[in-house]
């Protein structure tokens, strides 16, 4: 029981640090970036080469996946997403499934069809005894880091220059510009480092989902209603919804592994039918 | 390119709106002309009649009554699942009035999913709607003994067409089929989109507070459209198992859902053409692009989704900078009357 | 005898601030009834409440006797009351005739017929081509919502409230955003309502309120600051010195 609900919690972490950029996102450019998955999927295949391929620990490879992962969402914003600013949601919906498709086909390419295994390190290997209870000690891992990274996204948002300018630019983006702020710059900031973070979610999380060609769109549900559960106007929301859904999946994956992935489907209803605008709304 | 045909298709359709009656009469003269013509194609012309009555169901719904759904395979699939399980277990024989009963029973379904899709904001329309066709497809692939699972539904036999008609391997019955009730429900469609309900779901899709204002009891009619849509994609469905005795998975996939939303943007929504149109413009495309690189069909999909969207946002940007010159910002003194 | 509306100790909390504060308004029949106040006095907010957009925190609102609290936005539409906003809120795409048309549709209670079209009636379209040529607007009758000056949408806006034939009608600044060239049009329009009809009117152009009401609300804070006759109100020192300043 106890085990189910350390490795949930591992899971809905890894599941937050994955859809922190999809909600900021959203939140900020009011854009729903349903190809959000495919910079999760390019993060792990890029950790998974740089620690196959070029013989890079693992710990090295979550910095480098950050950065080549933002890169690569800062030259697809820069060339496909910025013309798409302002454009209606279903616009933007028919785009990133475009996106999506695209990926899934050019990975399956690359990379094969078959999920991606990153070599470990022994010290992340088995378990480690905490307190007579045998906890794993990846999970432990995946555990510190996404709790440091989400420390770390929450101190930059509300204490950074950066943050500030954000949140000016969340709350009214034509009155940012009036008093200076570059929010075109700060757009594509933003969704480059939440590609970041989604780039490392993969990495970090590819020994515990599969990362697979198909990985944009199987994942594409959870991230959307971590997103619209949780809503968008803090991080506390999607945070709260995560953990709801990776302590979920995990019991259910333990207790009633026939049923499917229904999990996420029936908790997304229920919520939806007690919150209808998301888990902390206040107003209706 | 698109533009140009843009501004084409703009002008033509001013003086449409008065031929209206004639340029509908020669389309449908050239659905007919093109079944007389190439008899060998009927095939082929069936399945477009089928895309095309599933694309015009979620025109009803995205085109006017503006709702976002990236799982409208759910009720084609629902629909293709039924009229399969009536056939194989003799609980109606008869094509037509099995048709006519999944229609209403997917209607009734999409009423009751409406209470779900049309709460919130446009993402949540999209999650439950995307979580919809999901948990269709699971529920499709996991009860094995009743559809068969992912081997798909087989040993399906169709009674003759009102006890007379028997399909035939051309497809000759099929097609006529397919497109009296396509013709039909295009009709029916049109009834409703002239009517004063259907006024007022375009209504509610450019104001919904201004409708409410006028009384309009928004959620009540959009349930109702969601509801029409429904049956027509379930109806879609069933044509497509009445027509081809077989229901495989690919019914409920994503990439139906995805692939109809492409028909809507490559035809246009909001005149009910448009998925007419697409169906065929995307069939043409799916048959040339299977002919260069079958395996990769989906990357092309995802990439003409692209170019299309990026395309259109060019034109309208331009369209737009040309009518805000044309027209002043709201409260300058020079505003004119005409 | 039964106002034609009535609010009851009506009250509307968001998190922690007040929006109205135990308001309690009545409305007489055919009254031409003015409600002022500084910006962030409530007015809109109390509009919301009236019409259902807003549900109350505490409270009660009658229409014509009947309680109607609970009540949904488009049901009260159809029970008589009407609505303008401050800013334009119209259908952009239809033309002011298809408006107009489908209002007083829905108004028949024909909004639900889904077999027979809407156009092609005699009764309906003379209606709102009447309506059309009341509000000065046939010149721009078959436009686009879109295409129009600010001004005319600006009576739009009133016509369809009008197309209602509601027995109350809640007035968000009519002449808001309009240019002195074009106000006169709006004017004459108020003065045209009929006499059978309660208007609710919220404005801050101090020469229409004058010549246009019959009593005066002022409210400030969410809260019912001063009532009575327009000139109780001109001459009462803290209005004046609340609100009016040097403009009375």
């Amino acid at each position: 029981m106890l085990t189910i609900l350390f490795d949930g919690v591992a899971y809905g972490m890894v599941l937050f640090i994955l859809s922190c950029g999809l909600a900021v996102t959203l939140g900020l450019m009011n854009f729903i970036n349903l190809a959000h998955g495919a910079f999760a999927m390019a993060g792990g295949y890029f950790a998974f080469l740089l620690a196959t391929r070029y013989g890079v620990s693992f710990f090295a490879t979550i910095p480098l996946v950050f950065i080549l992962t933002a890169g690569l969402g800062l030259i697809i914003e820069r060339t496909l997403y910025s013309h798409l600013y302002g454009s209606s949601h279903l616009e933007q919906v028919l785009f990133t499934v475009g996106l999506v498709l695209m990926s899934i086909v050019i990975a399956d390419y690359f990379m094969g069809a078959q999920p991606v295994s990153i070599p470990l390190p022994e010290i992340l290997r088995g378990q480690i005894e905490i307190g007579g209870v045998g906890l794993g000690r990846y999970r432990l891992f995946l555990i510190l880091v996404c709790g440091l990274l989400t420390l770390g996204v929450q101190l930059v948002i509300s204490n950074s220059r950066f943050g500030r300018q954000l949140r000016a630019a969340v709350d009214n983006a034509s009155v940012a510009r009036g008093v200076g702020i570059r929010v075109n710059r700060l757009f594509a900031l933003t969704f480059a480092f939440g590609c970041g973070l989604a780039g490392i979610g993969g990495a970090l999380g590819a020994e515990i989902m599969n990362i697979e060609p198909t990985f944009p769109f199987k994942y594409m549900i959870y991230f959307l209603v971590i997103v619209a559960v949780g809503g968008t106007t803090s991080l506390t929301g999607p945070f709260l919804a995560a953990m709801l859904l990776g302590i979920a999946d995990v019991a259910r994956k333990y207790y009633a592994p026939s049923i499917g992935t229904f999990t996420i489907y029936v908790l997304m209803i229920a919520t939806l039918l007690v919150r209808p605008n998301g888990l902390l709304a206040r107003r209706s | 390119m698109i533009s140009f045909l843009r501004h084409g298709i703009a002008t033509a359709s001013e003086s449409a709106k008065r031929h209206r009656w004639f340029y509908e009469a020669l389309f449908w003269a050239a659905i007919v002309l093109a079944a007389l013509l190439f008899p060998s194609q009927h095939l082929l012309m069936i399945e477009i009649s089928i895309i095309a009555l599933f694309a015009l169901s979620l025109d009803l719904l995205l085109g006017y009554a503006g709702v976002v759904s990236l799982g409208h395979a759910a009720f084609f699939g629902f629909g293709a699942y039924l009229a399969g399980l009536l056939a194989l277990h003799g609980i109606v024989r008869e094509p037509v009035l099995a048709m006519l009963l999944t229609g209403l029973i997917s209607g009734l379904i999409g009423l009751a999913a409406s209470t779900l899709v049309l709460r919130g904001s446009d993402l949540t329309k999209i999650m439950v709607t995307l979580g919809l066709a999901l948990v269709f497809y699971e529920i499709a692939n996991r009860l094995t003994w009743l559809t068969g699972g992912a081997d798909g539904m087989t040993g399906i036999e169709i009674a003759p067409l009102l006890g007379l008609f028997e399909f035939d391997f051309f497809g000759h019955i099929g097609l006529a089929y397919c497109l009296v009730v396509l013709f039909l429900l295009f009709i029916v469609a049109r009834c409703v989109v002239d009517s004063p309900f259907g006024w007022s779901i375009k209504a509610i899709r450019d104001n919904p507070t201004r409708a409410s204002a006028i009384g309009v009891p928004t959620h009540r009619r959009l349930m109702a459209m969601f509801a029409l849509s429904a049956a027509y994609a379930g109806i879609a469905g069933a044509l497509l198992t009445q027509t081809t005795s077989f229901v495989s998975l690919s019914v409920l996939h994503f990439e139906r859902s995805a692939d109809v939303l492409l028909m809507l943007l490559l035809g246009g929504t909001g005149y009910l053409y448009g998925g007419l149109v697409g169906a065929v413009i995307f069939k043409l495309l799916h048959s040339w692009i299977a002919s260069l690189t079958p395996e990769y069909w989906q990357f092309w999909i995802g990439a003409f989704l692209v170019a299309i969207v990026l395309l259109r946002r060019a034109s309208i940007r331009s369209a737009l900078a040309s009518i805000g010159e044309r027209f002043r910002p709201a409260g300058h003194a020079q505003g004119r009357a005409r | 005898m039964t106002a034609a509306l009535e609010t009851r100790r009506l009250a509307k909390h968001f998190g922690g601030i007040i929006a109205t504060n135990d308001v309690s308004l009545t409305v007489k029949h055919g009254a031409r009834h003015a409600l002022i106040g500084p910006n962030g006095a409530g007015k809109t907010t109390l509009i919301n409440l009236l019409t259902g957009v807003l549900a109350p925190s505490q409270g009660s609102i009658h229409l014509e006797g009947k309680d109607i609290t609970g009540i949904g936005r488009a049901a009260r539409v159809k029970l008589g009351l009407a609505r303008t906003f401050q800013v334009n809120s119209l259908f952009a795409e239809f033309t002011p005739f298809e408006t107009l048309t489908m209002t007083i549709g829905e108004r028949l209670g024909i909004g639900s017929q889904w077999w027979r079209k809407l156009r092609g009636r005699p009764e309906i379209e003379k209606e709102a081509e009447d309506l059309l040529e009341t509000f000065h607007l046939v010149d721009v009758g078959d436009r686009p919502t879109k295409s129009m000056a600010y001004g005319k949408q600006r009576l739009l806006e009133i016509a369809i409230a009008f197309a209602c034939k509601p027995k109350v009608m809640l007035l968000d600044e009519p002449a808001a955003g309009v240019p002195e060239s074009e106000s006169a049009e709006i004017f004459q329009a108020l003065a045209a309502l009929p006499p059978d009809v309660t208007v609710l009117l919220i404005e801050h152009d101090m020469h229409l309120v004058f010549r246009f009401a019959d009593r005066i609300t002022v409210m400030v804070n969410g809260a019912v600051f001063a009532q009575g006759a327009p000139d109780q109100i001109a001459r009462d020192p803290r209005v004046r010195a609340v609100y009016l300043g040097e403009d009375a």
